[in-house]
């Protein structure tokens, strides 16, 4: 029931201050972990497609993988686009709908900067690849996938990809009308998803395509990520090309994006 | 008639009304002093002044386009002014943003909440972002939140109304923006909501109102700050805003009575009148004395009264007036 009884003045005595920026910047990545993890499509983007492109490149042999071993190259593949759909496609939709509906700017007159915005944006895409990860190789061991390789070298490649593709998804929707913004990461997304060297390695493919989509975050992404998970070895060029893209985006950002 | 002010004499322009309050009280919730402000090329605000003051409601009156959103958040360091200053507490709205954030409560009109997300894990988050919040489930309680379990897309738009207002009191704010805070609630929700501000206003927070209710300005408002074209047209409290030479005393008695001995005893600038067969009025005037001279007259002279009205101009029309003569400026 509503009364007005208990509406007392004590209780509304002014009190101002601001919690401490640990505790802020957590609980505000905790709120959008819970938001992206309710969100149909959200979750459609994030761990719907991966895994579904993950069983469907395991069992469909026409497109070559370079290997009989198929599984150990999925896998990394997999998780590039896993990293791609959640750092970059569902958080520049997300960040675009939220300017559009005043969230961003609501947020500009709390005490969450927009740096601690950023950080705690960049944490809660961190949890939810955490999870896709899991789930990822959950199902690749049911369907043979070994550990192999160097773990902290992919975990590098996770993190560069998932810094220089946030820094990317927010110029996007930071610049862009919301629709613009869903039209062109779910077009990229796509584009990327079968062109770019995320989950197809780029060894068989043409030298001019191998070239191009290993300059993408994207390929360098799942490039980097194949190696570490296979041979183990750390690929300095995919990584200084995640480095390039993610100061690039950066910079651009910060000059271009509009928070309102 | 010590209080009555007239349209014309309701300060306007950049000088301060006629209460001298320049007392050394802690700053003015908000003090806004020949602000311009552009919007793009567009001139929105230009020269305007007024102050709010803490445990006041200050309501931003004014048509579509006056200027009143571009004010307020310049106030929230959304803009930046192009002349003259803002300030929020005593401190720059710009400069000391970040200080503010902490210290100052905002009502969007439109969204600033997740759509996906439900009123009590918003409001609970909103929390968690000050030091000394009020409980969210007690304000939820209070303001009938706790029933609501769907996610902010498909609140009914009362319902968003009272989780945007929950949010901007949640951190116990000095000084609160409300816009339209009462557009589309129900009248019982809007009761309590009036009553929270109420509450607010008597523990010192200073309440900046825009909105197109005038129940709410009624209700609420100790001070009006009426705009139009980014320019003051009028400024005063309600009370100054309605008592005004377009008030009058009506009433009914016999047809043709003889009332030069009552404008004898009125003051100087009351006339009376029978504009109709036994209907008078007494213009310019709806104040109590005036209407203790009137009956104080009928008792002298053994004239029995059939009725007795105080007549005002409401609000909405004072407003209306002052508006379009603003907008002829």
């Amino acid at each position: 029931m509503t009364t007005t009884e208990n509406v007392t003045t004590e209780g509304f005595t002014p009190a101002p201050g601001s919690a401490g920026a640990l505790k802020m910047v957590s609980n505000h990545a905790k709120f959008e972990f819970g938001l992206i993890l309710r969100n149909g499509e959200q979750i459609l983007l994030t761990l719907i497609i991966p895994l579904a492109a993950m069983v469907g490149l395991n069992f469909v042999s026409g497109i070559d993988l370079g290997t009989d071993d198929r599984i150990q190259v999925i896998v990394p593949g997999t998780i590039a686009l896993a990293i791609l759909a959640t750092a970059f496609a569902s958080q520049a939709i997300s960040t675009g709908f939220d300017r559009r509906y005043g969230v961003i700017k609501l947020l500009g007159t709390t005490p969450l900067s927009r740096g601690r915005l950023l950080a705690s944006r960049i944490l809660a895409i961190l949890a939810v690849e955490f999870v896709q990860i899991v789930l990822i190789l959950i199902l690749g061991i049911a369907l043979g996938w070994r550990a192999h390789g160097n773990a902290l070298n992919a975990l590098i490649f996770i993190v560069l990809g998932t810094i220089s593709l946030t820094a990317l998804a927010l110029l996007l929707a930071g610049t862009l009308r919301a629709e613009a913004t869903l039209a062109v990461a779910n077009a990229v997304f796509l584009l990327l998803m079968f062109v770019g060297g995320v989950m197809i390695p780029l060894t068989n493919a043409p030298a001019w395509m191998a070239s191009f989509a290993g300059s993408l975050p994207s390929g360098a992404l799942g490039e980097g990520l194949r190696a570490a998970m296979g041979s183990g070895a750390f690929d300095g060029s995919a990584a200084l090309v995640l480095v390039l893209w993610g100061v690039i985006g950066s910079l651009l950002t910060i000059k271009f994006f509009k928070w309102e | 008639m010590s209080n009555a002010l007239s349209a014309d004499s309701i300060s306007s322009g950049g000088s301060t009304s006629e209460s001298p309050v320049e007392s050394p009280t802690p700053a003015a919730a908000v003090s806004v002093e020949k602000l311009a402000v552009h919007r793009g090329k567009h001139l929105a605000v230009n020269g305007l002044s007024f102050t709010a003051e803490m445990g006041q409601v200050t309501a931003l009156l004014g048509p579509n386009g006056a200027g009143k959103t571009t004010t307020v958040e310049t106030c929230e360091g959304f803009h930046k002014a192009s002349a003259g200053s803002i300030t929020v507490l005593g401190l720059d709205s710009r400069r000391h943003h970040k200080e503010l954030t902490a210290r100052v409560g905002v009502m969007l009109q439109d969204g600033g909440v997740p759509l996906g997300s439900k009123a009590d894990e918003a409001l609970r988050y909103m929390a968690s972002l000050y030091a000394n919040p009020l409980d969210p489930d007690e304000l939820a309680d209070t303001l009938g939140l706790n029933a609501v379990t769907s996610t902010y897309r498909r609140m009914s738009g009362g319902e968003q109304q009272k989780l945007k207002f929950a949010i901007s009191i949640i951190g116990r704010p000095e000084v609160v923006f409300l816009d339209e805070p009462t557009a589309g609630m129900d009248l019982e929700t809007r009761n309590v909501v009036w009553e929270i501000i109420h509450s607010l206003r008597a523990a010192g927070v200073g309440i900046i109102l825009t909105t197109h209710q005038m129940e709410d300005v009624e209700r609420l408002a100790d001070k009006i700050v009426l705009i139009n074209n980014g320019q003051l047209v009028a400024e005063g409290s309600p009370v100054e805003f309605t008592q005004q030479d377009r008030a009058s005393i009506r009433f009914n008695a016999a047809v043709g009575i003889d009332f030069s001995t009552l404008s004898a005893e009125l003051d100087d600038h009351l006339s009376v009148e029978e504009f109709a067969p036994g209907s008078y009025r007494i213009m310019s005037a709806s104040d109590v004395e005036t209407l203790a001279k009137l009956t104080n007259w009928c008792v002298a002279n053994s004239i029995p009264l059939t009725s007795v009205s105080t007549e005002q101009e409401r609000l909405e029309d004072v407003i209306t007036r002052l508006d379009l003569q603003g907008g002829e400026l």
